[in-house]
C-alpha cells in the first residue's frame, strides 16, 4: 500500500509538474511516414490560415485580440484547446493507465475552476480589459508599478510553461517522428514564430480551434473503438482491466493521489486560482465581442474540457486492456533491467500506443500529428501572451507612458515574439537533459499567488491600493518561488538534498494566503492621497465591470 | 464617467436589482461548486474506502466512478444554469437599464 501511495504521488507530480514526460533515453525511431504526411498537411493548412489571417491583421487590436471578433463558441474551443495540451492528453491518460481512478481525481481538479471563472471573473474581465489582464489590474491603480508587476508575473509564467512545452515537444517528436531532438525544438520554435508574428491572435486562435477539433475527434474515435471492443459494456471493460492490471481491483478506487488534507486543499487552490491567473488563458477573454460572448466561451470550454476528460479516462482504461502486456509495445531493453512490463517511451505514451492498437499505422500517424499540433498551438498562445505583456504593458504603457503610436507598438510586439521564440528554442535545448519536473508547478504557483490575487482584488475590493497590490503581489510571488525551491520537488529531486525544508509539493495554500493578507494589510494602512483617489475610482470601475458601459468594443472591419 | 452618471446609475433600481441578484446567484453557484469539489477531495483524503464500494453486488465498478463522472457533468450543468439565467434575466435587465439611461431617466 505504501509503495502504491509513493508511486502514484511521484507519477502525479511528474504529470502536473512536468511535460518532459517521456521517460528515459529515447532510441531513434524509424521515420513514421503516415505521421509525417499528416503533420505536413496540418502545417500546410495552418500556414494558409496564417496567410489569410495576416491580411486581416492590421491594427494592434487585430494582433492582440483578433479585433474582438471571435464568437463564444469559437473561443470556447480555443480555450479548451489551450487547456487540452499534450501534457494533459498524454499525461492524464498515462496516469489512468498507471493508477486507474486517480487519473479521474486529477482531471476533476483541473475542471472545477472553470465554472467559478465563469461565475465571478469572465464577464468583468471582458468589460474592463482591452488586450492583457494587466489592463484590468491597473484600471484604477498607478499604471507603471502594476503593469511591471503583472507583466513580470505573465512573462515568468509564460517562460516556465514554454520550457515544459519545448522539452516535451522535442522528446515527443523524437519518439514519434524519428527526428532528432534539436531539429524538433527548432521546428516548433520557427512555426510558432510564423503563426504569431504574421497571423497574430486570429491565426493563433484558429490553429488552436482546429487542433481542438482534431484532438476531440481523435480521442472520441479511440474511446469508441475501445468500447466497441467490449460491446459498449463498461462492466466488461473494467472487469478486464482489473484482471490484467497488477494493482487489480485497486485501480477502481482512490490510490495515493490525495493523502493528506493540507496537500489536497493546496492542490485544489493551485489548480483553481492558477488557472484563473494564466496569462494565455486570460487574454482569450478579450478576443470576443462582449461579456455575453465571454460567458458563452466558458460554457462551451467547460463542456469540451469535461467531455475530453471523460474520454481520456476511457482511453486510459483502453490502454490497460489493449497496450499493457501487449508484446508489440513492450520496452524489452528496459524490462531486462528493471523487470515488469514497461512500454516504449514510458507510461505517457499509453494513449499513443493505444491509437496504434485500435487503428493501425495510419491512426497512429494521425494521433502523433495531433499531439505535435497540440504542442504547436499551445506554444503559439503562450508566446502571444508573453509578447503582449512585453509590447503592450512594458513598452507602450510603462516605457512610453501610454503615448505611443500603434504601428510602433505592433512592431515591438512582433520583435518580442521573435525574441521569445528564440529564447524558447534556446531553453528547450538547454533543458533537454535537466530535471524540469518543477516548471509547470512553479508556473501555476506564480499565477495563483501573484497574478490572480492582484487581478481578483482589483475587481472585487474597493479598498485595494497600488501599494497593497505591489507589495502583496511581490510577496506572493517570492513566497511561491521560495517554497517551490525549498519543497520536495526542487530541494530533494533536483538539488539532491535528503529532506525537504518545506514538506509540501504544492505551496499554493501558503503563498496565496501570504499574497491576500499582505495585499489587504498594505492597502488598509495606505493613507496617501493617491490611495484615497484609487478607492473613490472603484465606483466607476465597478459600474463598468457590472454593465459593460464604456467597455472596449469589437473593432469593425 | 462623471460623478453625476455614477450617482445616476448607482441609484437606478434596475442597476441595483441586476447587481444584487446576479452576484447572489454567482456566489451561490460558486459556493456550491466548491462544496461539491472539496467534499469529494476530503472524502478521498479521509475515507478513501467509501468510494471503493462496488455499485452493485459482484460488479467491479466502484461508486467512485459514477460520482467522479457526475461531478464533471455537474460542473457543466452549473455553467449552463448560469448562462441560461444570465441570458434570460440579467441581459434583459441590463438592456432596460441602458435604454433608461439613454432616455436620461
Amino acid at each position: 500500500m505504501l509503495k502504491t501511495i509513493i508511486i502514484s504521488f511521484i507519477t502525479f507530480s511528474s504529470i502536473l509538474f512536468a511535460s518532459g514526460n517521456i521517460e528515459g533515453e529515447i532510441a531513434h525511431q524509424p521515420l513514421n511516414i503516415a505521421a509525417i504526411i499528416m503533420f505536413l498537411i496540418f502545417v500546410g493548412g495552418t500556414l494558409m490560415i496564417t496567410y489569410w489571417a495576416a491580411k486581416r491583421t492590421k491594427t494592434a487590436s487585430d494582433f492582440y485580440t483578433a479585433g474582438g471578433g471571435i464568437t463564444g463558441f469559437q473561443n470556447g474551443m480555443a480555450i479548451a484547446g489551450d487547456y487540452m495540451s499534450a501534457a494533459s492528453f498524454l499525461g492524464i491518460s498515462g496516469l489512468v493507465y498507471l493508477a486507474g481512478y486517480d487519473g479521474l481525481i486529477y482531471s476533476i481538479g483541473f475542471l472545477v475552476g472553470w465554472p467559478i471563472i465563469l461565475f465571478l471573473i469572465s464577464e468583468r474581465l471582458r468589460n474592463l480589459g482591452k488586450y492583457t489582464f494587466a489592463d484590468v489590474a491597473s484600471f484604477r491603480l498607478k499604471q507603471e508599478p502594476i503593469r511591471i508587476l503583472a507583466s513580470f508575473g505573465a512573462i515568468a509564467t509564460v517562460i516556465l510553461y514554454l520550457i515544459a512545452q519545448m522539452v516535451g515537444s522535442g522528446k515527443l517528436i523524437e519518439l514519434l517522428f524519428g527526428l532528432p531532438y534539436e531539429y524538433a525544438v527548432i521546428l516548433v520554435g520557427i512555426l510558432m514564430i510564423l503563426y504569431v508574428t504574421f497571423g497574430g491572435m486570429l491565426a493563433t486562435t484558429w490553429v488552436q480551434i482546429i487542433k481542438a477539433g482534431l484532438l476531440l475527434s481523435g480521442a472520441t474515435f479511440m474511446a469508441l473503438a475501445v468500447l466497441y471492443h467490449f460491446d459498449f459494456s463498461f462492466e466488461k471493460l473494467f472487469q478486464r482491466a482489473v484482471d490484467v492490471h497488477d494493482k487489480g481491483i485497486d485501480i477502481m478506487s482512490p490510490g495515493g493521489l490525495v493523502s493528506d488534507p493540507i496537500s489536497a486543499i493546496s492542490l485544489g487552490i493551485a489548480l483553481m486560482f492558477g488557472t484563473a491567473g494564466l496569462p494565455h488563458i486570460l487574454m482569450r477573454f478579450f478576443t470576443v465581442a462582449d461579456a455575453k460572448e465571454a460567458r458563452k466561451s466558458v460554457f462551451f470550454a467547460t463542456g469540451f474540457i469535461g467531455y475530453f476528460y471523460i474520454l481520456t479516462f476511457i482511453i486510459g482504461f483502453g490502454a490497460i486492456v489493449m497496450v499493457l502486456n501487449n508484446p508489440e509495445y513492450l520496452d524489452l531493453a528496459k524490462q531486462a533491467i528493471s523487470g515488469g512490463s514497461p512500454i516504449v517511451g514510458g507510461k505517457n505514451m499509453a494513449a499513443i500506443h493505444l491509437s496504434h492498437a485500435v487503428g493501425g499505422d495510419l491512426f497512429l500517424g494521425f494521433i502523433s500529428a495531433v499531439a505535435f499540433a497540440t504542442i504547436l498551438a499551445v506554444v503559439s498562445g503562450l508566446t502571444l501572451a508573453g509578447a503582449s505583456a512585453i509590447s503592450h504593458d512594458l513598452y507602450a504603457n510603462v516605457l512610453e507612458k501610454g503615448i505611443c503610436d500603434e504601428a510602433k507598438e505592433m512592431r515591438v510586439s512582433k520583435i518580442a515574439t521573435i525574441v521569445l521564440g528564440i529564447v524558447a528554442i534556446g531553453l528547450g535545448i538547454a533543458f533537454e537533459k535537466q530535471n524540469i519536473a518543477f516548471v509547470v508547478g512553479l508556473a501555476f504557483a506564480i499565477a495563483a499567488s501573484s497574478n490572480f490575487p492582484v487581478l481578483f482584488l482589483s475587481m472585487f475590493w474597493s479598498k485595494l491600493t497600488t501599494r497593497g497590490a505591489v507589495i502583496g503581489g511581490v510577496l506572493g510571488l517570492s513566497t511561491a518561488i521560495l517554497l517551490v525551491i525549498l519543497g520536495p520537488i526542487v530541494w530533494v529531486d533536483v538539488l539532491g538534498n535528503a529532506e525537504a525544508i518545506f514538506p509540501y509539493k504544492y505551496p499554493a495554500l501558503f503563498s496565496v494566503t501570504v499574497a491576500f493578507i499582505s495585499i489587504w494589510f498594505f492597502s488598509i494602512t495606505d493613507n496617501s492621497e493617491r490611495a484615497k483617489a484609487e478607492r473613490v475610482a472603484f465606483e466607476a470601475q465597478d459600474i463598468r465591470s457590472q454593465t459593460g458601459i464604456g467597455a472596449e468594443g469589437a473593432s469593425v472591419h | 464617467m462623471t460623478q453625476n452618471t455614477i450617482k445616476l446609475i448607482k441609484k437606478h433600481p434596475k442597476y441595483q436589482e441586476l447587481v444584487i441578484t446576479r452576484s447572489r446567484y454567482a456566489w451561490m453557484l460558486s459556493i456550491l461548486m466548491l462544496l461539491v469539489y472539496y467534499t469529494f477531495i476530503m472524502t478521498i483524503a479521509f475515507y478513501p474506502d467509501t468510494l471503493a464500494t462496488p455499485i452493485s453486488e459482484g460488479s467491479v465498478i466502484s461508486i467512485g466512478i459514477p460520482i467522479g463522472i457526475a461531478i464533471i457533468l455537474f460542473s457543466f450543468l452549473l455553467t449552463g444554469l448560469y448562462v441560461y439565467r444570465a441570458n434570460s434575466t440579467y441581459d434583459v435587465l441590463l438592456e432596460e437599464l441602458k435604454i433608461d439611461l439613454e432616455k436620461g431617466a
